[in-house]
């Protein structure tokens, strides 16, 4: 290889890098004064670039000059910086009293909406921007051509971080947005108006989000898809980096950029996973990032998040619990094919969203990967069947074991640390699965996946298998609700509310919380298991994100606080998403806007509502 | 959750009565008696660049079948439309709810490789029809094909076999690949590499990249296949990746002097986006509507453009011709069975907007071509020049390995 292609090629990381730190730097800001992961943030990406390929050529139109070129792009940005500020006023403030997990989910129905309304006012096709005038052309370096843009581009990056040390050390706002990023609680103690401080941080990182996208225009035509394909890349940015720490965000983006840059001359298939395995070997030796800094707060005993009284069943609980398994298994009678068909694959998420409560509510483990033991779970009997031959019963004893070892292999790293660094791992680990499951085409048939997943001949029935289905779920589910109230559950509890504490008593607290992310897995492996016969195929999509995401709906909208609420959430977001996908081909914003009036009405979830109608 | 179905099956009745009341209206011939229902489930919100056009251009074929008097003898035709979630799991369920709730007599459509396989296979287990209208992928057809399922679109090896005939007379040797990193990018390389051979002899692949599907780090790319030297490039992005890519590619001199192929480029959903920046001299498959002058095909376009104010899209053709297979299949076995209906599938001839298309019954494959020429810039728009229909018949698998890969 020639120096100059060397050289150049290092220049395209760089430029790369550079649109990815801005939109980072953003998360990175975000997340450090309000503790919100923002998965909104994609979405102010896509609305920057939508905004810029509307504005942008409409002043071109006035004068060719790259002054208004950059006017436009400015605009763009204080533009998606308004629509943040909107967001946090309408929305955010009125959830800042209510656990943290509960924001992602707002933020959730809020790219949910985006996505379509962005499909109503620019349309499904899409849209290029125009080229910056003055930077079309390529430039001559070492015998290579390079366009000038992206010159301009790695010029941009550092200019930004270099702005923002200003912002941080040189003005009232950014030393606050440090301190608050140090210790929120100190701040707010110290009188400062914190409402204010949100809202400005929240202008902040959308504008960067914004200015992000407007600056893509010239390279990359605004798509409705843009949203979700940048926002795990700037949550890996930020997380490499150490959450809040800008130079981290910009350190970790060169780093992604330089190794996409080389990886693909490399190993040309590995684009889908590379920054993954980046994150995960990164979390592992460094457990809070590059740059990061544990949290001040991580010593204190924090108000917990997740359940706090397990009260057994009162006769009214005992009443719905029973009148509920009564239905499940009363719909064979009396509903018709398609019922049936939704009521099984109610029971499935129910189990699988319980298994993650057990993890998130009761264990204070947030994982942001959960579809992939339920993924695992899926491909260990439908491999079993398809390849190995097996008929289903067996297949189905082999879910829980392959989504339980999985489980405890990843969880070993997992459980070292905390948080949203934890989260994050567990999102890598997701992802790495995901990549051997698509990428392994020869074992698992790639994207296009398995097909013949089918249950034995005697469940082959959509009523027989329901009553299967609500066999294994129904009783995964008494089983894990015990385990909860055993004494291994209140240890959990213990070590969730404080580690030190319940460290000093002499608890192992990673060796439990292993043994319960284990657990976990092995139940949504059954639910994986269980899914794959009622679909009759296997397929990447049950390990990835959307799945992931979709369970911790399911926990939030039921309420992390309570036991059973888990299954109150699943029951209730498999069945709205059921109503709306066939009214209109607008769906997704519909099933957006409940979310967010769910958490708005409900803000401790379904179940959390019903516990605080009875107290 | 019962009342909210009745009311949604209610307002489809009310819906469909209003409708073909009007018809009725329209014309004394028009089709009467209870509807033939067939359940058509796509990626109308991911995919709404093609999936809007297919349904309006169904929309507007059905229309018009049914103001001729429907099929079967006279009942009206109509699709319940649906979307499939994007993904297998959701697709299953809606084609289930399709097949019962709504009593379909069988299922069309899906976009995406994987859940058309899903849905296929679902068809396979429920022994109901499944016409595969737009998923490429060569499996459906081939090893993993099955008796209720037929495709009507030219798969990915069709499609790639056009372009590398093509290029038959070429000295072009070294060939760089750029495809996305899924089934469908992964199965055109492996075609064009097994084809080009037969084309060009001793033509040599001398670098791949498969980057992520909607996530092209194209200054990466190009620069890792401008390394390589090649003379000529196979190109199988498409969408926001392919205008990326085209641009970074033009920046850096990437296309210049190298001879292209490259899959779907000349379809409207693809070329409108690259606008002013459509690379010259490419050969390309697509579809140069602006061309077609005359004939049933013509008069399609003009009803489509009036009616929608819109021009056609790829997908719209594809809506159209699928409406007039489904009529005439409909019309042949006039039966709703299934298996009534998949015999009068086999070598089934209809005379459809591009010509005749032939539902082989080897493969159960669809013999709809597509159209193979060359990139051009009119003014500030991409256009095919020496654009000629190319027949899905010459392109099919040979019978031998559709033989080998459908045994069992």
């Amino acid at each position: 290889m020639d120096v100059g292609f060397i050289v150049v090629q290092s220049l395209s990381g760089l430029a790369s890098a550079s649109a990815l730190f801005i939109i980072a730097s953003g998360l990175t800001l975000v997340f450090g004064v309000t503790r919100i992961v923002n998965f909104a943030h994609g979405s102010f990406y896509m609305l920057g670039a939508y905004i810029a390929v509307t504005v942008v050529p409409w002043l071109l139109e006035i004068d060719r000059s790259p002054t208004l070129f950059f006017t436009g792009v400015l605009i763009s940005a204080i533009a998606v910086g308004v629509l943040g500020v909107l967001m946090e006023l309408l929305l955010l403030r009125r959830l800042y009293k209510v656990p943290e997990l509960f924001q992602l989910l707002a933020t959730f129905g809020v790219v949910l909406m985006v996505q379509d309304a962005v499909l109503k006012i620019w349309g499904p096709v899409d849209i290029p921007g125009p080229r910056a005038p003055g930077l079309r052309h390529g430039v001559e370096i070492l015998g290579q051509r390079f366009p000038a843009y992206e010159l301009f581009l790695i010029v941009i990056g550092p200019a930004v971080l270099g702005l923002l040390w200003l912002l941080m050390h040189r003005t009232r706002f950014g030393i606050l947005i440090r301190a608050a990023t140090r210790d929120r609680e100190m701040v707010g103690a110290l009188g400062v108006n914190q409402a204010m401080l949100f809202t400005g941080t929240l202008f902040l990182g959308a504008a960067l989000a914004g200015l992000g996208g407007a600056l893509q225009i010239p390279r990359v035509s605004a798509s409705s898809q843009m949203d979700l394909s940048i926002i795990t890349e700037a949550f890996v940015v930020t997380v490499i980096g150490g959450m809040g720490s800008v130079p981290g965000a910009f350190l970790a983006a060169v780093l992604i950029g330089q190794l996409q840059a080389f990886g693909v001359l490399v190993f040309p298939k590995i684009t889908l996973v590379l920054v993954f395995l980046l994150m995960a070997a990164v979390l592992v030796v460094k457990p809070w990032g590059l740059l990061g800094r544990p949290e001040a707060a991580a010593g204190r005993a924090a108000l917990p998040e997740g359940i706090l009284a397990v009260r057994g069943f009162g006769r009214v609980e005992k009443l719905i619990a029973g009148l509920a398994i009564a239905a499940m298994l009363a719909v064979p009678v009396f509903g018709d094919a398609y019922t049936v068909k939704v009521a099984t694959e109610v029971l499935i998420f129910a189990l699988a969203a319980f298994s993650l409560n057990f993890l998130v509510g009761n264990g204070g483990i947030v994982s942001f990967g959960h579809a992939a033991y339920f993924g695992l779970g899926a491909y260990a009997a439908g491999l079993l069947v398809t390849k190995g031959g097996l008929p289903m019963e067996p297949a189905l004893l082999a879910a829980p074991i392959a989504g339980g070892l999985f489980a405890a292999l990843f969880g070993f790293f997992v459980v070292r640390l905390s948080g949203i660094y934890l989260a994050m791992l567990t999102l890598a680990f997701a992802q790495i699965a995901y990549a051997v499951c698509f990428q392994w085409v020869e074992v698992t048939g790639g994207d296009n996946g398995v097909v013949g997943v089918w249950p034995s001949a005697w469940a082959a029935s959509r009523q027989v298998y329901h009553y299967v289905v609500a066999a294994c779920a129904i009783l995964a589910i008494i089983a894990l609700r015990r385990v909860v109230y055993a004494p291994f559950g209140a240890t959990l509890r213990a070590a969730r509310d404080s580690e030190q504490r319940a460290d000093a008593i002499g608890i192992d607290v990673r060796t439990h919380r292993w043994l319960a992310f284990t657990l976990a897995g092995g139940a949504a492996g059954l639910a994986g298991g269980l899914y794959a016969f009622s679909k009759g195929s296997i397929d990447p999509t049950l390990l990835a994100i959307p799945l992931s995401v979709d369970f911790l709906a399911m926990i939030l909208l039921g309420g992390i606080q309570t036991v059973m609420g888990a299954v109150a959430g699943a029951a209730a977001f498999h069945t709205i998403k059921d109503i709306f996908m066939p009214l209109t081909d607008f769906w997704r914003f519909l099933l957006g806007a409940s979310i967010i009036a769910l958490v708005l009405v409900f803000p401790r979830g379904l179940a959390g509502a019903f516990a605080g109608w009875r107290a | 959750m019962a009342g909210i179905s009745f009311t949604r099956r209610a307002g489809l009745a009310a819906g469909s009565a209003i409708a073909t009341a009007a018809l009725i209206g329209a014309r004394g011939s028009a089709a009467q008696g209870a509807p033939v229902k067939v359940g058509e489930l796509n990626s109308y919100a991911r995919m709404a660049a093609f999936s809007v056009p297919y349904r309006n251009a169904i929309q507007l074929a059905v229309d018009g079948i049914n103001r001729a008097g429907g099929v079967m003898g006279g009942r009206p035709l109509e699709f319940v439309f649906r979307d499939d979630g994007s993904t297998p799991g959701d697709a299953v369920r809606v084609a289930e709810d399709l097949l019962t709730r709504e009593g379909c007599a069988f299922l069309a459509g899906t976009f995406l490789s994987n859940v058309g396989l899903a849905v296929s296979d679902l068809a396979n287990q429920r022994k109901k029809l499944f016409l595969a209208t737009e998923p490429l992928t060569d499996a459906l057809t081939m090893a993993q094909g099955n008796r209720y399922t037929w495709r009507l679109r030219p798969s990915t090896y069709m499609q790639t076999r056009m372009l590398t005939e093509a290029a038959r007379g070429r000295t072009t040797r070294r060939w760089a690949i750029v495809a996305p990193n899924y089934e469908y990018g992964q199965s055109a390389a492996a075609n064009f590499k097994r084809l080009i051979t037969a084309s060009i002899p001793g033509a040599e692949i001398v670098a791949e990249q498969y980057p992520a599907l909607g996530r092209v780090d194209a200054g990466a790319t190009v620069g890792a296949l401008a390394q390589a030297r090649p003379d000529g490039i196979f190109n199988v992005l498409f969408g926001p990746d392919l205008t990326a890519f085209v641009r970074e590619g033009n920046t850096r001199g990437l296309f210049e002097r190298r001879f292209v192929l490259s899959m779907l480029t000349g379809e409207p959903e693809y070329l409108i986006p690259l606008g002013d920046e459509t690379p010259e001299g490419w050969i390309v498959t697509g579809y140069p509507w602006e061309q077609i002058t005359d004939g049933p095909h013509k008069a399609y376009i003009d009803a489509y453009r009036a009616r929608f104010n819109d021009t056609p899209r790829k997908g719209s053709l594809l809506g159209y011709v699928t409406a007039q297979v489904v009529a005439n299949l409909l019309n042949k076995a006039n039966s709703l069975d299934s298996e009534v209906l998949v015999e009068a599938f086999k070598d089934l001839r209809t005379d459809t907007v591009v010509g005749n298309v032939t539902m082989r019954a080897l493969d159960q494959q669809g013999t709809m071509g597509t159209w193979v020429g060359e990139t051009v810039l009119r003014g500030r728009q991409g256009a095919m020049r020496n654009a000629r229909y190319a027949d899905g018949a010459d392109y099919l698998f040979p019978e031998a390995e559709v033989r080998a890969a459908r045994r069992g």
